[in-house]
């Protein structure tokens, strides 16, 4: 009867990988951003290398500080993304709902984080163009405050486009996952999520991960060395 | 229970009445649907395509005289209808940009890939149908984005499609501005939507497999899309980042590309190309699938060397990743570096020959039937032949010293991608036409359409390669600026003549497309006596495919198998497992 | 319509036009024989009524055969590449009693700087034409290459080089004439609304004749 093959969902027929769809895809999904962040980063490694002076010793321009912070806040998402899987895993839906709402809270704080620290740089003269002539920075550099070298700290824009794509870029991540994060929030809130079933958590999890683990990867080339 | 030989129209067609037209139509999440709106969507750019290429040819061959119906066009693109070369370099930026990301790549992929894979395999839909919506309603807007170039100040991007920087870079440098920014912002556009598709293609062919349809079972189709849609999923987030890039040098002042301040116009390149080479394959594997599933089909026999032809494509997907250099042996990348991208060049020609004499050993000794897919499929041969012959000049770094950049390149692609993709996809669209409308293409029309564009197709291009090697270099607004060209400008006058004709003889392709759809003969279930899955529905087979899941007894090609009365052995034709020999895992 | 290349008029074109032959006979070959081989399977096994094609699955030896023998060409057309391109483009080929040259690109023309009479560049008797470059016969002659916008090709097809002049990048490329007269240099890469013009010729003078033509340079430029 046609109508049973037209009620037959794909999901009936899981074979093959052994694991469910949604699973599969995102980390076939995820296979696609590392490619990404491979060519963002790959790019990086390759300009700083040729442009050496270009670049300011880690905690002239960048406040490490305040990074690093944002960087606890998000290996804590982590964290508490385990934990709501790990809640829905055994059923226990206030869980869930509390660490679901803690991740997206501390993603949502992230952001937040990220775009005070932009509008800092930027203020200070630090844009995707580079150092902006006759800003405060420019003048730190011009006073030999900052370790830039030749070339003129002014053109040489290459530290600043690099720094604010490849972040920017990462923000944009953080910004979506929140977005799909909180969708899986509000599922939570209306019980959609149980102990047999609760691909939705897991998915965005594995993202969440990997957003995480780019920016570790990000905080340490940019800011550290 | 309705058994797979029902005829078409009853259950299923009721059933489809219950999805609202916009469900339906519109908003499918139904593969088979997805794949004709991007046969829809993709046909038409690469009517566009064409039409670019004929002022091209225009141009070239009889520069400074008003092209016919030339004056329709606004004076900031060709006055009088003689172009400018400011459009003229447009012209050749958009032709390259729409055959290659809205034409050919939709077509294999987007069209195929949804049309066939569910169907092949045995599922009932893609893993993902409502992603796989998604997928084509992102293309549509990247494809609007596209086009709107054309109608913005300063004109569409004209920095050739590969956009080498830092032309592309700096409006002042190509008088261009929003032109090349809507290009970028299109291609990354387009290339979320590749992604998602290509998702949707990888986690299909892995989870829904029937049952029985091992990886070794699997039509050489739906190996060469999954391979495809490896390709595409790595290689497309590339071109992403490296688009936005570049979109940023030209917007918010950042400078990767501007070597006045640190970047590398090299950079670029070597972006473009790392994801470039490995797209050159995903614009030809899917077709070498589908030339291989019409070539066992129309020569009656089982798949020359079925194992072999899967190792080579892999192989062709792994060296094509390490071959990128060879676009840029002259631009001043290291000479070392050089050598080691011929060697691996020379080396990726092998596993294309081992295709090309495989197709050749499954016609040996066949039974060939030269249905119009058939012709088309030994066409791509043929055709396809060359352009790996060609490539071999290119790959010896010396003389590509001398034809780099010149019309021998412009030939090249030409017979890799017209001679190879373009006529399997008329093959395939021939050969799955009647499975996706329910009704056959006109034989006598598909044949006299195959025949003219086979010869012009290849007055147009061979001469390419004469030009190359008299030194004609490609993208030139007006050849007769020097001296040692003017002799050549007879054979660019013959090419112009027999690319209009070659454009002409298309609109029977089209006029069979669309007559056939109110007024060719009703397809049956099985109009080639093919062994794919797809053969046991109802054409159009119905939303869900198969009324219940198939299972696969056997490797696709079985043809003229000793088993059997009749000359084909359906993938799901339960003979009783003893006596099926071709039945084991890893045998055929 | 012609598979041959054009004269050529530099030490090492005669190298590469070889091996573009050899290519030519070796792709010739492998051409006829797949297209003859298509011709004849398509005319000798063609569907006739009450014929079943031959039941195979493919054959081993075959495809071995069929592997090796497009391997073994194609590493050969390699090996016998290699020493060719090192020669022309390797990074240290350039013979080191070349007369060196600048060549300056932008949109859309070439300016050739001249080593004047002394055969140094960046010297005070340098001198810098627009779109005409003057070399010595039998003599290398290596060019530097700058670019002051973007990518142009400098290319000058009878002596068989092609390098694109990269901004920021500063590449260099070698020849030797070995014929006098004038010959044609163009842009081979895609630079923009007036690629197509940034045209440039090239004369080769013999030895006299070039020292001559210095010397009238260098009393025409005095006067200016
Ligand atoms: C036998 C295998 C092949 C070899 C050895 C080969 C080699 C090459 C080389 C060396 C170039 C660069 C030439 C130059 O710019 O100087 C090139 C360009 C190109 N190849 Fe191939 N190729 C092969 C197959 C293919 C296939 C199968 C396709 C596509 C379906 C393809 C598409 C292209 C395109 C589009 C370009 C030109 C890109 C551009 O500059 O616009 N090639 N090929
Ligand atoms: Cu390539
Ligand atoms: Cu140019």
């Amino acid at each position: 009867m046609a109508h049973a093959a037209f009620m037959e969902s794909p999901r009936d027929r899981e074979l093959g990988a052994g694991v469910y769809n949604e699973k599969l895809g995102i980390w076939v999904f995820l296979g696609s951003e590392v490619m990404f962040f491979t060519a963002l980063i790959g790019s990086y490694i390759i300009l700083r290398f040729a442009n050496p002076g270009a670049f300011a010793a880690p905690g002239e321009v960048l406040n490490i500080g305040l990074t690093a912070v944002n960087t606890f806040l998000l290996i804590c998402s982590s964290v508490t993304m385990v934990k709501a899987f790990a809640a829905v895993h055994d059923g226990d839906q206030r869980q869930l709902k509390l660490y679901l709402v803690a991740t997206v809270l501390m993603g949502a704080a992230f952001v937040g984080v990220q775009i005070y620290e932009y509008a800092h740089l930027l203020h200070d003269g630090f844009g995707p163009g580079g150092i902006r002539e006759g800003s405060h920075l420019a003048e730190r550099a011009a006073a030999g405050e900052l370790s830039l070298g030749t070339p003129d700290p002014a053109t040489a824009g290459i530290y600043g486009s690099t720094f604010f794509t490849m972040t920017g870029f990462h923000g944009f991540h953080v910004t979506m996952g929140v977005i799909c994060m909180t969708y899986v929030t509000i599922k939570a809130f209306r019980g959609k999520y149980s102990a047999t079933d609760h691909r939705g958590v897991e998915v965005i999890g594995l993202y969440w991960h990997f957003v995480d683990l780019v920016w570790i990867i990000l905080f340490t080339i940019v800011y550290l060395i | 229970m309705a058994t797979t030989a029902i005829p078409h129209e009853p259950v299923a067609r009721t059933e489809h009445q219950e999805l609202p037209f916009i469900r339906k139509y519109i908003f499918a999440t139904d593969h088979k649907i997805i794949g004709i709106q991007f046969l829809i969507m993709s046909l038409l750019f690469l009517f566009v395509g064409g039409l670019l290429a004929m002022m091209i040819r225009w141009q070239l061959g009889f520069p400074e005289t008003p092209m016919p119906g030339g004056t329709v066009l606004p004076e900031t693109m060709a006055p009088g209808g003689i172009l400018l070369p400011e459009f003229y370099n447009s012209l050749v930026t958009m032709h390259g940009t729409l055959m290659v990301f809205f034409a050919i790549m939709p077509l294999l992929v987007g069209v195929f890939g949804n049309y066939l894979i569910p169907l092949k395999i045995g599922a009932p839909d893609m893993a993902f149908p409502r992603l796989n919506m998604w997928s084509f309603w992102i293309a549509v807007p990247a494809g609007i984005l596209m086009l709107a170039g054309f109608f913005v100040e300063g004109g569409h991007a004209a920095a050739g499609w590969t956009a080498y920087a830092p032309l592309s870079a700096k409006g002042e440098f190509s008088g261009v501005f929003a032109g090349q920014q809507l290009w970028l912002l299109s291609l990354a556009v387009l290339g979320l939507s590749s992604i998602l598709g290509a998702t949707n293609y990888i986690t299909t062919i892995v989870n829904l497999r029937a049952p029985g349809m091992t990886w070794f079972r699997l039509p050489l189709s739906i190996w060469s899309l999954f391979i495809t849609a490896i390709l595409v999923l790595l290689a497309i987030p590339i071109l992403s980042g490296a688009a936005i890039m570049l979109f940023f040098d030209q917007t918010i002042g950042t400078h990767f590309f501007d070597p006045t301040a640190g970047g590398q116009p090299l950079l670029w390149q070597h972006l473009f190309w790392y994801f470039g080479h490995p797209e050159v394959y995903i614009l030809i594997l899917p077709a070498m699938g589908m030339v291989s599933d019409i070539i066992a089909n129309g020569s009656r026999k089982p798949l020359f060397g079925y194992h072999s032809m899967i190792y080579a494509l892999i192989a062709i997907a792994f060296l094509g990743w390490i071959v990128w250099g060879h676009h840029m042996f002259q631009s001043g990348m290291n000479p070392t570096l050089g050598m080691g991208f011929m060697v691996t060049t020379m080396l990726i020609a092998v596993p294309s020959a081992i295709k090309v004499f495989n197709w050749m050993g499954t016609m040996w000794r066949g039974n060939i039937r030269f249905h119009v897919p058939m012709l088309h499929a030994v066409s791509f041969v043929a055709m396809f032949v060359i352009g790996g012959l060609s490539g071999i000049f290119m790959a010896s770094t010396p003389v590509d010293i001398y034809i780099h950049d010149t019309y021998f390149i412009v030939a090249h692609i030409h017979y890799v991608l017209f001679g190879g993709s373009l006529f399997a996809l008329f093959g395939a669209i021939t050969f799955w036409y009647p499975k996706m409308f329910g009704r056959m293409m006109n034989v006598f029309w598909g044949r006299v359409h195959w025949f003219l564009t086979f010869v012009f197709f290849n007055l147009t291009f061979f001469p390419m390669h004469n030009l190359g090697v008299g030194g004609h270099m490609r993208r030139l607004y007006d050849p007769s600026e020097y001296e040692f060209l003017q002799p050549l400008a007879g054979t660019n006058r013959f090419i112009t003549v027999s690319a209009l004709l070659l454009f002409t003889v298309q609109i029977i392709f089209a006029l069979n497309f669309v007559i056939s759809l109110f007024k060719g003969k009703r397809a049956p279930e099985n109009p080639w006596d093919d062994n794919g899955l797809e053969w046991t529905v109802p054409s159009p087979p119905p939303h869900g495919n198969f009324v219940t899941t198939p299972t696969v007894y056997r490797p696709p090609y079985e043809f003229s198998s000793p088993l059997v009365e009749e000359d084909h052995l359906p993938q799901d034709r339960d003979l009783g497992q003893k006596t099926d020999p071709a039945s084991a895992p890893g045998t055929g | 319509m012609s598979w041959m290349l054009p004269p050529s008029a530099s030490t090492f074109a005669g190298d590469i036009d070889f091996l573009y032959y050899l290519i030519l006979v070796i792709t010739g070959v492998a051409f006829v024989v797949v297209e003859v081989g298509l011709i004849w399977f398509i005319i000798k096994y063609r569907s006739r009524p009450g014929r079943k094609a031959y039941y195979t699955h493919g054959s081993v030896r075959a495809e071995f055969i069929w592997t090796a023998i497009p391997a073994v060409t194609v590493v050969a057309i390699g090996i016998l590449s290699a020493p060719v391109w090192t020669h022309v483009k390797g990074r240290f080929s350039a013979p080191a009693d070349a007369l060196i040259y600048r060549v300056t690109a932008k949109q859309f023309e070439w300016n050739f700087t001249h080593p004047g009479l002394d055969g140094t560049l960046d010297t005070d008797d340098d001198f810098t034409i627009r779109n005409r470059l003057h070399v010595p016969v039998n003599r290398p002659v290596l060019v530097r290459l700058v670019s002051e916008d973007v990518i142009h090709s400098f290319f000058v097809p009878a002596f068989r080089v092609k390098q694109d002049v990269v901004p920021g990048l500063n590449t260099q490329v070698w020849f030797e004439a070995t014929r006098t007269g004038e010959f044609e240099l163009g842009c081979a890469e895609l630079c923009g609304l007036g690629h197509y013009r940034m045209r440039a010729m090239v004369t080769v003078h013999d030895a006299d004749d070039y020292e001559r033509w210095l010397a009238s340079r260098a009393t025409t430029t005095a006067l200016r």
